[in-house]
């Protein structure tokens, strides 16, 4: 699983410029993904490669053709360093892992990194970066099998339910 | 210990004290969708197994990026969401109104108190009518038609004081870009901010949109100003509700207070490719510039262009600019077509398109070819965002946009 590394602030129009927002299809949004950003990526990516990024990955708008873009690619794991809102929320949503790792930027383009979510770090080249936890509430989405799969299993939803952070 | 005007507003609508940190599944007032998000939202709706939308009277559906359409893909998108609105008794503005922002505002669909999510990122503008209104993904919009409630991690606020005389030519849109640069892309994320002090309570309905739409600029949920005489005024033949106090205690929580001046502060640019960039206008001065965009609902309102107007006075725009000139709405529109100001926009040889995105959507029209620049008084600058990844933007208020259109490079607006 190859590494594909990006700096601070990758925004969303870089991971799927807005030309291409007509288009819903993640196989067909993927074929676009970082273009003109990195061309490289949508040509050579495979699928089970691993995205890592710096500060604040995904700043900027709402639309969730970001995520898609990678996931229709075979990406399901994206690390930073941090993530805008949005975008992490979005991830989760579509079934793309966001991974808060602090030692992100000691993870070289390229890279072979293995990532094991349940002992909580990644292991590149016999050093370990510790990973953060995903939020419980997040974690329960992730659990059911994404927000659709949530969904669907509620009739109405408890409304002014506090839940675990 | 007081409470923030947030952590009131999910206590007002659950009825319980509920502060910052907490994760609740709290009521939406309002849910906005548009041709660019839409389509993907509603799939998912239908994908939840949703069947009637929880409310259609509180959905907001419009079309404002690629309109009219620009695309045969476009177009069908707007027919998928056309059939949508009829299907489930939603009323649709389609793409008769303007962009999304600007038309929720002026059409009361967002009001002091309420909670307001809509399928796009700069959604926090409603913030500026004393509502808590944040940006979400299409996926989550799904869930919000669904049910008419939503998951929120309730945010701390930063506390953002402004004081002091807007300076000639100096305003709301230099302020923002000003709090951007300290504040940094990602110095707000997961908070909300809330401006306040005396700049802001003598600040306009507009400048407070300004203000509140670039909170997402910071990263920010949410950006917010305490409803008052202004707000309730604004309120006013657009929604009836009576008047009622809402703003965060003396002795409130926040994460940080900030306080800025505006009385010696200049005229802001952001440079590319980031909005945290902004420096002084002398900074960058002279920069050629190809295209500047005077619209969106940062700076589209009829405030911004009678600014510009100011600004122009009897002057021509430069011929070596496309100057594009967007009200932010039909209503900013006929304001700015009453007074004059298009006519003489179009004599000084600006294009005045229909109120919608615009360049700013960066796909429909208005795009920039490699190694182009344009001045924008839009919110975002990042590389590819107006069109070619090698095109540059810089972000200024409309008094700047205006001057640097006449001189056909960056110009401080004092200086014409």
């Amino acid at each position: 699983m190859r590494v594909w590394k990006f700096g601070d602030d990758i925004d969303t129009d870089a991971i799927i410029p807005g030309r291409f927002l007509t288009i819903y299809d993640p196989r067909e949004l993927a074929k676009h993904a970082f273009e003109g950003t990195r061309d490289d990526y949508a040509k050579n990516a495979k699928a089970g490669d691993i995205i890592v990024g710096g500060r604040n990955f995904g700043c900027g708008s709402s639309r969730e053709h970001a995520p898609l873009a990678l996931v229709g690619g075979g990406v399901n794991v994206v690390v930073a360093k941090s993530f805008a809102r949005i975008f992490f929320r979005n991830s989760i949503n579509v079934g793309l892992l966001p991974v808060v790792c602090k030692d992100a930027d000691k993870i070289a383009d390229g890279a072979k990194i293995t990532l094991d979510i349940k002992k909580g770090y990644i292991e590149d080249d016999g050093k370990h970066y510790i990973i953060e936890p995903v939020p419980a509430f997040m974690q329960g989405i992730i659990d059911a099998g994404g927000l659709v799969a949530y969904a669907k299993s509620l009739k109405e939803v408890p409304s002014c339910t506090k839940s675990q952070q | 210990m007081g409470a923030t005007i947030v952590e009131k507003i999910f206590s007002r609508k659950c009825g319980g004290d509920i502060r910052a940190g907490e994760v609740v599944m709290a009521p939406v007032d309002g849910a906005m969708i548009h041709d660019i998000t839409g389509p993907l939202a509603i799939q998912k709706f239908y994908e939840m197994g949703g069947s009637k939308v929880f409310d259609p009277e509180h959905i907001i559906l419009l079309f404002d990026h690629q309109i009219p359409a620009d695309s045969i893909p476009a177009a069908e998108n707007h027919v998928y969401m056309r059939k949508f609105a009829a299907e489930q008794h939603i009323h649709n503005y389609d793409i008769n109104e303007g962009v999304c922002h600007q038309v929720v505002l002026e059409k009361g669909r967002a009001a002091p108190g309420e909670i307001i999510v809509g399928a796009d990122s700069h959604t926090c503008m409603y913030g500026a009518a004393g509502a808590f209104a944040t940006g979400i993904g299409s996926t989550d919009m799904g869930f919000a038609l669904k049910f008419g409630a939503l998951y929120f991690k309730v945010p701390e606020t930063i506390r953002a004081e402004i004081s002091g005389k807007f300076p000639n030519r100096v305003g709301a849109k230099d302020l923002i870009l000003s709090i951007a640069a300290d504040i940094g892309a990602d110095g707000a994320t997961y908070q909300a901010i809330e401006f306040t002090g005396k700049t802001i309570e003598n600040l306009d309905m507009a400048g407070r949109m300004t203000c509140c739409n670039m909170a997402i600029e910071m990263g920010a949920k949410a950006g917010i100003v305490a409803p008052d005489k202004i707000t309730w005024e604004y309120m006013k033949g657009r929604r009836k509700m009576k008047p009622f106090p809402l703003e965060s205690d003396i002795d409130a929580s926040y994460v940080t207070k900030r306080s800025y001046s505006v009385s010696d502060m200049e005229p802001q640019v952001a440079v590319p490719n980031n909005v945290d960039t902004g420096v002084p206008v002398s900074k960058v001065a002279g920069t050629r510039i190809d295209q500047v965009f005077i619209g969106s609902c940062t700076n589209g309102r009829f405030e911004d262009l009678e600014e510009a107007a100011e600004v122009l006075g009897k002057k021509k725009f430069n011929t070596k600019v496309r100057v594009i000139i967007i009200p932010a709405s039909r209503d900013e529109y006929l304001k700015t077509l009453k007074a004059g100001l298009i006519e003489r926009f179009v004599k000084a040889g600006a294009l005045v398109e229909a109120p919608c995105c615009g360049p700013c959507m960066g796909g429909a029209f208005g795009l920039l070819a490699p190694g182009e620049v344009s001045l924008s008084t839009s919110n975002r600058n990042f590389k590819g965002r107006q069109g070619s990844t090698e095109g540059r933007v810089y972000l200024c208020s409309p008094a700047t946009a205006a001057a640097s259109a006449i001189t056909g490079v960056i110009t401080d607006p004092r200086e014409v």
